[in-house]
């Protein structure tokens, strides 16, 4: 192939900014970014997938489609120990039979037992990398990933409370665009200092009593902001804490897999697949922090999370904490998610006057 | 002491070996009914509303047991190593029954399968036998006796499947996991109408299934499931002897919903029907798509009957 090398992944949260560093610095290949998952890109994704395939499926194969119209020859999918384990070769062939003519790495094809195979893949991408080279940027961009989970932290635990609104939505915008010039793991770690000194000078009125509440559930729609209708920031707008612990950083990087074993024995004797164990695991630390609320999150059918569910309902019953359940597929109404969350603020708002 | 074996999920693939294994130790043990319509609404109550219709059905029949017997068998698997993995669901249910039922005081025998941990098979079943206060040379004797037996009784099966092969007619080759193929309240009207109308079900699961799991490369490379690839394999092995294709599917299976998909989009040249089963009351609408699926089947039978002659 002579024609340059473009990259995509799917889009999820701020991610594709360390994708960007990792490609274009790392394997010295273009990366495409695919425009942000609309309204629009649900709706090509869902027209191609399988009817009652999870949500991620079809905004994953959105983003793709969407990135080959934007330039993109090389489409890159991660799997992973539920049903994206097998997203990969479905989205080759759809996107086949629709007639694109890409390079389709699938990572799926390497094996965990055997990290060479995660290598080949990548030659794939570019068989002329440098390895070297590769390694340096990969721990930069680990520490990217870090650094935008750190902001991402930061922003959610205080944007209910800032006294101009939007004031720290722009900061992190700044901040986001602003790691795209750098070159290093030094640039980073100044781009990042830069950043939280910028958003620890914003003004912010707290009122006496604070609400916490933590978010739990599936891996890609706790993560892409728009798949989740953004309740994250309806939430902290309405002036409370929110937690998460699900990000790249903590579930990749920091996996605590045994000490959450551990912690959530009384309920849950079994690893139970995917995301599950990190949800109740959250979700019975945060019930014994004596927060608010948890609002758990994940697309329709999404079988972890499901089996979740019931542990989650035990814990709401032993700790008496309140607990809301979403699940987002692409016919999810806007009204309903908004009433939903009223009815749930108003619900923790009493609760918290009658302490 | 008394086992409740509930009739669903695993149930159809292993009742041999555990119904053998507790007759051998002397254990007595209750089966669940035939999932009938009471079941299945017990189940819908106790799950998640969005579960999938078989585990459903699963929640179904262990509330039934519960009152009826001191421990319910509640098998876990993590995995089968190299010959794949499971759905999730699989990894969950020990937990999903534990908590669901925690207010009615569940007992769950312990059963964990994990490759990993080498929890294997034999060693499960030991730590059975020992709970049940059961000598090692007892349950080593009594787990091989059953493992004979479900071999027996699958070979058996393949000889059938075989005979029904060699048949003339229209033949169908049902594409789903056992435990809704065979599930009589789900499955079991399928089969019965296709033979209603003449045709000859063949069950993609009754097959060998180190062959299946080989042979399911030749449709799909990286499948994960190791019940999806011998389902897979199957239908690479017999897609040449028979006249059209059911993938039959409890709503809203996660493998499945991929899968089907996969098979769709690569296995050309055979009618094919995709059948989503969700529980819901009425025959009708499912008749009318087999009859017309057979009458299509038929037809184009026919039309290759007149152009040879």
């Amino acid at each position: 192939m002579n024609e340059k090398i473009k990259v995509a992944c799917p889009r999820f949260g701020n991610y594709h900014i360390a994708l960007e560093f990792l490609f274009t610095k790392g394997l010295g290949v273009e990366y495409v970014t695919p425009p942000p998952s609309t309204k629009k890109t649900l709706e090509i994704g869902s027209k191609y997938s399988p009817d009652f395939v999870c949500s991620p499926f079809k905004f994953n194969l959105g983003n793709y489609i969407e990135a080959i119209e934007a330039g993109a020859n090389t489409l890159i999918q991660t799997g992973g120990v539920c049903r994206l384990g097998y997203y990969g070769e479905l989205h080759e062939q759809i996107l086949k039979d629709l007639g694109y003519n890409v390079n389709f790495v699938n990572m799926s094809k390497a094996s965990y037992n055997n990290p060479l195979s995660f290598y080949n893949e990548f030659k794939k991408v570019n068989p002329n990398m440098n390895i070297k080279k590769v390694s340096t940027v990969l721990i930069a961009t680990l520490k990217m990933v870090e650094c935008i989970d750190e902001i991402d932290d930061f922003v959610r635990q205080n944007v209910g409370f800032e006294v101009k609104d939007g004031s720290m939505e722009k900061i992190q915008e700044e901040f986001l665009e602003e790691l795209r010039s750098a070159e290093t793991k030094k640039d980073i770690e100044k781009i990042t200092k830069k950043c939280k000194k910028r958003l620890k000078d914003v003004k912010l009125k707290k009122p006496k009593k604070i609400m916490r509440v933590g978010i739990v559930g599936e891996y890609y729609t706790i993560m892409e902001p728009f798949s989740n209708h953004y309740i994250e920031k309806e939430l902290a707008k309405k002036g409370i804490v929110i937690y998460r612990w699900m990000n790249v950083s903590n579930s990749v990087l920091h996996h605590n897999g045994k000490e959450q074993k551990k912690e959530i024995k009384n309920y849950v004797k079994y690893y139970m697949g995917a995301t599950s164990m990190a949800t109740v695991y959250k979700t019975l630390e945060w019930a014994k922090a004596g927060f608010d609320g948890i609002v758990h999150v994940k697309s329709f059918g999404c079988t972890p999370e499901i089996d979740a569910m019931p542990v989650l309902q035990k814990i709401s019953n032993d700790y008496k904490i309140p607990i809301l359940y979403f699940s987002f597929d692409s016919q999810t109404s806007e009204t309903g998610i908004q009433t939903r969350l009223e009815a749930f603020y108003d619900m923790i708002m009493m609760r918290k006057e009658k302490k | 002491m008394k086992i409740g074996i509930p009739r669903a999920f695993l149930y159809y693939k292993y009742h041999y070996l555990w119904e053998t294994f507790f007759e051998e130790l002397g254990i007595e043990y209750i089966v669940s009914p035939y999932t009938n319509r009471e079941i299945y609404k017990q189940g819908s109550i106790w799950a998640i509303d969005e579960a999938c219709l078989s585990s459903k059905i699963y929640l179904g029949h262990v509330d039934y047991l519960i009152d009826k017997c001191d421990y319910v068998l509640v098998p876990r698997v993590f995995g089968y190593g190299t010959d794949g993995t499971v759905c999730t669901k699989f990894q969950a249910i020990y937990d999903v029954v534990k908590n669901t039922f925690r207010d009615r005081n569940i007992k769950i025998l312990f059963y964990n399968i994990n490759p990993k941990e080498t929890a294997n098979e034999f060693r499960a079943f030991l730590k059975i036998g020992k709970f049940l206060g059961k000598k090692k040379a007892a349950i080593t004797r009594a787990y091989v006796i059953a493992k004979q037996s479900q071999k027996m009784h699958q070979e058996m099966d393949l000889k059938y499947q075989e005979q029904l092969l060699e048949k003339d007619g229209l033949k169908i080759l049902l594409v789903g996991h056992q435990y809704n193929v065979y599930d009589r309240y789900i499955g079991s009207p399928i089969i019965q109408y296709l033979k209603e109308l003449g045709a000859t079900p063949i069950i993609a699961d009754i097959c060998d299934k180190k062959e299946a799991r080989e042979a399911s490369k030749q449709i799909s490379e990286t499948l994960p499931w190791a019940f999806n690839k011998e389902l897979v394999g199957a239908l690479a092995i017999y897609k040449d002897q028979v006249d059209g294709i059911i993938l039959m599917s409890s709503f809203p299976c996660g493998p499945d919903s991929l899968v089907n998909e996969i098979i769709i989009r690569r296995v050309k040249g055979l009618p094919m029907l995709n059948l989503i089963l969700d529980g819901q009351d009425g025959s009708a609408g499912l008749e009318t798509r087999l009859e017309s699926f057979i009458d299509i089947i038929k037809l184009k039978k026919e039309d290759e009957y007149e152009r040879k002659n």
